[in-house]
């Protein structure tokens, strides 16, 4: 089916091809300054799957909110954070977004409506939830939006969620990048249901989308986003997507075979905009310029990232609570 | 003066909350319709509405991850949790989501939420509806909780609580719903992390919280008729829990026991007690002694029942061995 939201022009997926390439870059000097021992901990990377954060946000408005999880730099990096403060808190500075307290598992800027990346498998969707309460209540027009894999479809939270927003009808999207794998497991040893049969269960609509083609996510997400906006209560997302790097940095991927890691390069959403801007006449020079501006920016916040200074305890301490008990009468 | 029933006590608190802020939302099972399965939430359906006050189904993961999103999104929703032993099942919401956003986002935003539920025996519920698990959460960094022993204190605390900026679990003790007390006009105020002297005396301080303020009281009158003056401390707030309230009770008493409900190995009391033999040494006459229950589920026969929670003749005992 054809919609009118799949025709766009050159500049505009030209402007999609930047946001994934933004993304791609800044995830892959991620996984250099990791290699290089420059963040610690643990990093998830989304490497394969930018056709989904952008194409959804591409249908979102500004005071739209968002959930994400452990694999969220995408998610962070569509929904507009500031890509300096983004490397500042993976690379544990005080001027990160949270003080460098949280680092990659736990992004989030909520002048923009990004209620956090989550460590918790499932944990973003009753959040989301929330949030499209609050949205609902406070009649504010805006909608809420929650980012997992198919690994959180085991978890009873999302099960549970998924039966609030469809009784209160509330206006949240939930977006399913299926990539195929839970942590180190196949989807076919995880979980017994489809994505759709799990939405039908609830009577909640839903569409299964090509999570590697940023167009067919993009018109899935403005339809979806449209019709929650009107009142329609929730909506989900399925995009089926490739994971090309392990579940986290450093995993050697031993559990997946050649042919499926090959299969995997072979399905990158990049090279497939990069074949289609081709096709729509858009120059070599034009294509180029845009990697060589994420690279640049990229560039950019690292530098800053490196330039920030060490959290201080102190501070840290005093910003568990957001008032300590009062001074006895 | 007005004497009312505890449980009317935190009606009013949610009543007087939500009409003054349109941001108070309640969340919980049978809330709304059938106001409460203690009755407490009665009445409040009908005067703000379905939109504000929502039975949700019986879900406690989605219902405390709701809140958490709610109130990161402007709202500041009071939850129910039927039996304190349902928290079991909410809690990555309050552990590793409302305990930790503020903290982990870098101060960029509070979670507001206020989290009920009734701990305790008395009503002969069994092993999963009358536990104790207070300690737990006094044990997350983020979390604050209180305790009310009174009707005063059921309206101060949860209207403190519902005020406050953090996420704050309100601990009721289901013995004390149909207890009565005062409700002072104007309303008492409260400050989440103030202990009050429920009963002067200079021999002995017990330090308790909640139902047990009653049984602590009945231990005191007791110990009075055989010349020992115990004073009485009602914490109120387990995080943050009153030290200075009991460090000077300690430095006129020179001898302390703990008492809680809950069972007594790894209990709230554990920490006091290892709070006051560090900074309290120099003061102490006598060794301190804590009562809860023995370390087991609460049971559910009635003599079972009766036999596992902590009475006036075991604080009393406790008390004996304090002054040695």
């Amino acid at each position: 089916m054809t919609r009118p939201e799949t025709t766009l022009s050159a500049s505009e997926l030209l402007q999609l091809y930047a946001g994934m390439l933004l993304i791609r870059e800044a995830e892959k000097r991620l996984s250099g300054l990791f290699t290089d021992g420059e963040i610690p901990g643990f990093i998830h990377l989304s490497i394969g799957q930018e056709a989904v954060p952008i194409g959804i946000a591409a249908a979102l408005q500004p005071g739209d909110t968002l959930a994400s999880n452990h694999r969220g730099h995408g998610h962070a990096i569509a929904k507009g954070l500031d890509l300096s403060r983004f490397f500042l808190e993976i690379l544990g500075r005080r001027e990160g977004y949270c003080g460098g307290r949280g680092g990659s598992m736990h992004v989030a800027d909520m002048s923009v409506g990004m209620l956090g990346a989550n460590g918790i498998v499932g944990a973003g969707v009753p959040i989301a939830v929330g949030s499209a309460l609050a949205h609902k209540l406070r009649k504010n027009g805006n909608i809420a939006t929650v980012f997992f894999g198919d690994g959180a479809l085991a978890e009873g939270v999302l099960h549970e969620s998924f039966n609030l927003a469809a009784l209160w009808r509330l206006p949240v999207l939930f977006i399913c990048e299926n990539n195929g794998w839970s942590e180190f497991s196949p989807a076919s040893r995880q979980i017994a249901a489809e994505v759709s049969g799990l939405a039908g269960a609830f009577g909640i609509g839903m569409e299964t989308v090509d999570g590697n083609d940023v167009v067919a996510v993009r018109a899935a997400a403005l339809a979806a986003v449209g019709r929650i906006r009107d009142g329609n209560g929730p909506f989900l997302i399925e995009c089926k997507t490739t994971r090309i790097r392990g579940h986290f940095e450093g995993d050697p991927q031993k559990y997946r075979d050649a042919t499926d890691l090959e299969a995997a390069g072979r399905k990158d959403p990049i090279k497939r905009v990069e074949a289609k801007l081709r096709e729509m006449g858009v120059s070599e020079p034009d294509i180029i310029a845009a990697a060589d501006t994420a690279a640049r920016r990229v560039d950019e916040a690292i530098a800053i990232g490196r330039a920030g200074t060490s959290p201080i305890p102190s501070e840290t301490l005093a910003d568990v609570y957001s008032k300590v008990a009062e001074a006895r009468p | 003066m007005t004497e009312i029933r505890f449980g009317q006590a935190v009606n009013r608190a949610l009543a007087d909350a939500m009409a003054q802020d349109a941001a108070v939302v309640l969340l919980g099972e049978d809330v709304a319709a059938a106001g409460g399965p203690f009755g407490v939430t009665r009445g409040l359906l009908d005067r703000f509405g379905p939109e504000r006050v929502r039975d949700t189904p019986i879900s406690e993961a989605a219902i405390v991850g709701t809140a958490v999103g709610a109130a990161m999104s402007g709202l500041r929703p009071v939850v129910e949790i039927m039996f304190m032993d349902f928290v079991t099942l909410a809690m990555d919401a309050l552990v590793n989501q409302a305990a930790k956003a503020r903290f982990m986002f870098g101060g960029q935003v509070s979670v507001p939420i206020v989290v009920r539920m009734p701990h305790g025996g008395g009503i002969n519920a069994g092993p999963q509806h009358s536990q104790c698990l207070e300690a737990w959460l006094a044990h997350v960094p983020g979390l604050k909780v209180v305790c009310p022993s009174n009707v005063a204190d059921a309206y101060a605390l949860l209207r403190a609580a519902i005020d406050d900026d953090d996420p704050v679990i309100v601990i009721e003790n289901k013995a004390l719903y149909a207890s009565k007390g005062d409700l002072p006009e104007p309303k008492p105020s409260a400050s989440i992390g103030h202990a009050r002297i429920a009963r002067p005396g200079q021999d002995v301080t017990i330090v308790t919280y909640g139902a047990m303020v009653t049984v602590a009281l009945a231990a005191a009158a007791a110990l009075e008729q055989e010349g020992i003056n115990a004073e009485v401390i009602d914490l109120r707030s387990l995080q943050p829990w009153d030290e200075i309230a009991v460090m000077e009770s300690l430095s006129r008493t020179h001898r302390m026991v703990v008492c809680h409900e809950a069972v007594e190995a790894f209990g709230a009391g554990a920490e006091i007690v290892a709070r006051l033999a560090d900074i309290g040494f120099d003061e102490l006459d006598g060794p301190l002694v804590r009562v809860g229950a023995p370390f087991m589920p609460p049971p559910f026969a009635k003599t079972l029942e009766d036999w596992f929670r902590p009475n006036s003749a075991r604080v009393i005992a406790a008390v004996k061995r304090a002054i040695g």
